[in-house]
């Protein structure tokens, strides 16, 4: 059961990732990463860590892909992106995804081998989790309130429009 | 029980994938998504490690990374709305005015 639901949303998550390379739109690539974040998210249930799957959906396939979809309407083209003028970044692509691919599974191949896993009680449990942000973690999470806060002002006085003078 | 591995090669595809993408794409929204496909992937590797590794400390990371990546979206699409406004345009390759 466990497996299938792997693959499905494994293949779920690539095809919305490979749809959104080949799509032109950028509303449809938008809502592409939505389907892609989801998947993630059960994923990540999968891996027995429940919070972080429910703070994946909320966040990313929520919020922030909202604001995606909030920029593409406020900058709103007409006409589309519009025809490629460079074509050697596309080779570059793939070079690149090569020599990626290589180092990566080069680095993944010597943890391939399986790690004798104790069988753990909840791994995951948002209880444990909640204790150790506020306990070990506590420090870590109140600068991350900080920089929440920063961000936003920051972002609140990029974008505001400047009255001319 | 679904092996290590098996998350640790969904992670390398999806990452590769988001760089293909960031390099393929023209516009700078779509750009700025991969990257977040990006994210997304080093999340699961280090959520496998968590899980192989039987540690909480692995979600706290993935917790931090999430807030953190939201914290620069919106930077990010601030910036991106600026430079619209300025040069009419959210093409890359329409954007070289560090070249001078």
């Amino acid at each position: 059961m466990a497996h299938f639901l792997f693959f499905l949303l494994a293949i779920i998550c690539i095809a919305s990732v490979l749809g959104m390379i080949i799509s032109k739109d950028q509303a449809y690539n938008a809502l592409f990463l939505i389907v892609a974040f989801v998947c993630m998210g059960g994923l990540f249930a999968l891996l027995e860590a429940p919070f972080i799957a429910a703070v994946q959906i909320i966040i990313y396939a929520g919020a922030i892909m909202i604001l995606f979809i909030f920029v593409i309407m406020m900058i709103n083209l007409r006409k589309g992106v519009g025809p490629e003028k460079k074509r050697w970044t596309v080779y570059f692509a793939v070079v690149i995804a090569f020599v990626l691919i290589a180092e990566l599974v080069l680095t993944v191949k010597g943890t391939l081998e399986p790690i004798s896993s104790a069988a753990v009680e909840k791994l995951g449990n948002p209880t444990d989790l909640g204790r150790l942000l506020f306990t070990k973690y506590l420090y870590p999470f109140e600068i991350t309130s900080i920089l929440i806060i920063a961000a936003l002002v920051g972002a609140i006085v990029l974008v505001k429009k400047r009255d001319k003078e | 029980m679904i092996p290590l591995s098996y998350f640790l090669i969904l992670s390398i595809i999806l990452f590769v994938l988001g760089a293909i993408a960031f390099f393929v794409k023209r516009d700078l929204i779509t750009q700025f998504m991969a990257i977040e496909i990006m994210f997304s992937a080093a999340n699961l590797a280090i959520l496998a490690f968590a899980k192989a590794a039987t540690s909480l400390d692995g979600q706290i990371i993935v917790f931090f990374v999430i807030t953190v990546a939201a914290a620069e979206a919106a930077v990010g699409l601030a910036i991106i709305l600026l430079i619209f406004r300025q040069k009419k345009t959210i093409k890359s390759e329409d954007i070289k005015l560090m070249k001078g």
